[in-house]
């Protein structure tokens, strides 16, 4: 385990704050976009006994949300490893 | 067997388990006391941050909200679960990586000042007993209802179990009993949940018989129940809006943000090994929460439907008042529900009209409770259900309890009144303010104050208006100064209780609202349970504005800030 140069820290801290963003979006829009904001519209199509938007609201977004974590723990440990500061 | 016999059993029995374990999970350092060691596995973690994080209101409450509020319920199934995504990403792996033991702590070293902690043990202290008195009324609910017992026999037993693992294993006994208690309170939700869901629509799988068609009929349970509703007068169940859209976005972003900045569920990410295990350990959790909160709305649209279901069998036939079931008595002698035969009939007419509704009391409680009465399910799933409300309340309550009194003995009296005093003094006067936290939860239990209520959601606006502000900053810029920070957090908490206390009245006194409960009164239609993001909103603005014209962040702190950033090789890692 070395320590970091400044630069690559900082490299480092862009890397894990753009995926964070771009995991954030995608946060925003299950939630907050398909199950309030586009909520009636997303309704015209079903899901079985489902209307789109309230499925998001009520199932959807949770699922989602497990999704998430999962991805942004496996893309953080491979950039630990690239960046060679994972814990031993 | 009696029904009664039978919860004794079940109940005595958790109750043996969880005091098992704490004898078996002494705490015998301050580490183990404050963070179980810091050995947790992230899956284990999980599941204790789980049951720590589901408490009486997940478990019995939330379901029957849903139930009579339908699509509008959705602000808790999002706002309590998108929460743990901003802990995975935001906080829990930085404030791991810090390594302390409380989240006062951490605020006071990032914002190198006394002032801070002490502010931010104090907005901790404000959030966790508003928490905590819920808690206890649920213990003592859950007793008094299932086993008769008196309300404050109940807490008092309640009370006990908790001292004991609480006191003695602190965050190490706390951590293996939420393990079990999380195992008794999912079976206990998802067992009646799947009965249910096979009677009422053959599939097994709450989460799909919600979506599926009703047994021997081509229509969806969803629609037949939108349908149903509608005749009697109500909003469609399934685009029912909760006052506003802008007040759904409102009340959904405050519940999420106030779940990622409630210390009692910060601190669980404090026990795991290592930075990543913050990370996973936060998925664990949501994975372990998606069952119940998944299982939630079907278990809420089902309980609607069979008790519409009972008392109007056919379109336009009610049910007689002296034909009702059994369970529906066993409800009325509690006083949760309450019939007034208003046209003399003998039946039982069910609607949204005020006037002509003869159901005049259906509390939400009942949906989860009475529900496998409702479905005619066996007794032991019955006793269940007892044990598993419980099993929430003792969780969280001790999770709660644990992080107030490590406020006291790590940040008050070690951290600024009593410097002097070695870990084991420190370990003393961690238990000694456990059994004083316990003790003061229970005297509010005892006497609940007129505001217990609205605690629980007043609990949420305030974490998320004080302390996950200060925390994001902390960890996102380094430019935020001490003075910024401490204006920041009394300006975000100051201003969501004063909007609280305007409408729902000092202290929750009826009375002294000012602006009175009148909605026109509202700021932008924002009910004042949704009202944390608005507070949070004000701490960031203030504090940055506050940082722009104080002395910058010393070097010694930005570095601080550099180090948490990266999980190692940076900065300086220090163990107590």
């Amino acid at each position: 385990m070395s320590k970091l140069t400044n630069d690559q820290a900082q490299a480092y801290w862009k890397r894990n704050l753009s995926l964070m963003v771009k995991l954030m979006v995608v946060w925003f829009i299950v939630s907050y976009g398909c199950g309030i904001l586009l909520f009636d519209t997303l309704n015209q199509i079903t899901l079985g006994g489902y209307k789109l938007g309230f499925w998001f609201a009520q199932q959807g977004a949770i699922y989602t949300f497990v999704v998430l974590i999962f991805y942004y723990t496996k893309k953080m440990a491979a950039l630990d490893r690239e960046f060679n500061v994972e814990e031993d | 067997m009696e029904l009664q016999t039978l919860t004794y059993i079940v109940v005595g029995f958790t109750f043996a388990v969880y005091i098992g374990i704490a004898v078996w999970a002494r705490a015998g350092s301050t580490k183990e006391f404050y963070v179980a060691g810091g050995g947790v596995h992230p899956v284990a973690n999980g599941m204790a941050t789980a049951a720590d994080w589901m408490s009486a209101a997940s478990f019995i409450s939330m379901a029957g909200m849903i139930a009579f509020m339908g699509y509008g319920g959705s602000v808790f199934l999002m706002g309590w679960t998108g929460g743990f995504v901003i802990l995975a990403m935001l906080l829990a792996p930085y404030l791991r990586k810090y390594g302390k033991f409380t989240v006062p702590e951490f605020i006071g070293d990032r914002f190198y000042s006394k002032a801070a902690r002490a502010v931010a043990v104090v907005c901790l202290i404000i959030c966790s007993v508003t928490y905590v008195i819920g808690q206890m009324k649920g213990i003592g609910v859950a007793f008094s209802r299932f086993l008769e017992v008196t309300y404050e026999t109940g807490l008092l037993v309640g009370m006990v179990i908790v001292f004991f693992y609480a006191v003695l294993g602190g965050m190490k006994g706390i951590t293996y009993t939420q393990i079990a208690q999380y195992c008794v309170l999912i079976l206990a939700y998802t067992i009646p949940a799947i009965f249910i869901s096979l009677q009422l629509t053959g599939n097994p799988f709450p989460q799909l018989g919600l979506g599926s068609t009703l047994s021997g009929s081509e229509t969806y349970l969803l629609d037949r129940l939108d349908q149903t509703v509608t005749e009697l007068g109500f909003k469609e169940y399934t685009t029912d809006v909760r006052i506003s859209t802008l007040n759904m976005f409102a009340y959904t972003l405050s519940l999420m943000v106030g779940t990622a900045g409630l210390p009692h569920v910060i601190i669980r990410f404090f026990t795991v090994p290592k930075v990543r295990d913050a990370r996973s350990s936060a998925g664990w959790a949501l994975v372990f929460i998606a069952v119940l909160y998944t299982t939630a709305p079907a278990v809420g649209a089902m309980a609607r439907f069979n008790l519409m279901n009972t008392v109007e069998p056919q379109p336009g036939q009610y049910l007689a008042y002296d034909e009702r079931p059994q369970w529906f008595k066993n409800w009325e002698t509690t006083g949760l529900l309450q019939f007034e035969d208003k046209n003399g009939d003998g039946l039982i007419q069910y609607s949204a009209n005020k006037a002509t509704n003869e159901l005049v009391k259906v509390d939400n409680d009942i949906m989860v409770l009475a529900n496998p009465e409702i479905a005619k399910l066996p007794n032991w799933v019955i006793a269940l259900i007892a044990a598993g409300g419980l099993a929430a309340a003792l969780s969280t309550a001790a999770g709660l309890l644990l992080a107030i009194s490590s406020a006291i003995s790590h940040d008050l009296l070690k951290g600024m009144l009593t410097p002097d005093i070695d870990e084991k003094q420190e370990l003393m006067a961690s238990r000694v303010a456990m059994a004083f936290a316990i003790a003061g939860a229970g005297y509010l239990g005892f006497n609940p104050p007129g505001f217990a209520a609205g605690t629980v959601a007043l609990a949420f606006g305030l974490a998320a208006s004080s302390i996950f502000p200060a925390l994001m900053m902390g960890i996102f810029s380094k430019k935020v100064t001490k003075e910024g920070a401490i204006a920041g957090m009394v300006a975000g908490i100051g201003i969501t209780l004063f909007y609280v206390f305007q409408h729902k009245g000092i202290m929750f006194i009826s009375g002294t609202e000012f602006l009175g409960s009148m909605s026109p009164n509202w700021f932008l239609g924002i009910e004042p349970n949704a009202f944390g993001c608005v507070g949070a909103i004000v701490n960031f603005v203030v504090a940055f504005a506050v940082s722009g014209f104080t002395k910058e962040v010393p070097d010694s702190v930005q570095e601080l800030v550099e180090g948490i950033r990266v999980p190692a090789g940076a900065g300086v890692a220090q163990d107590h």
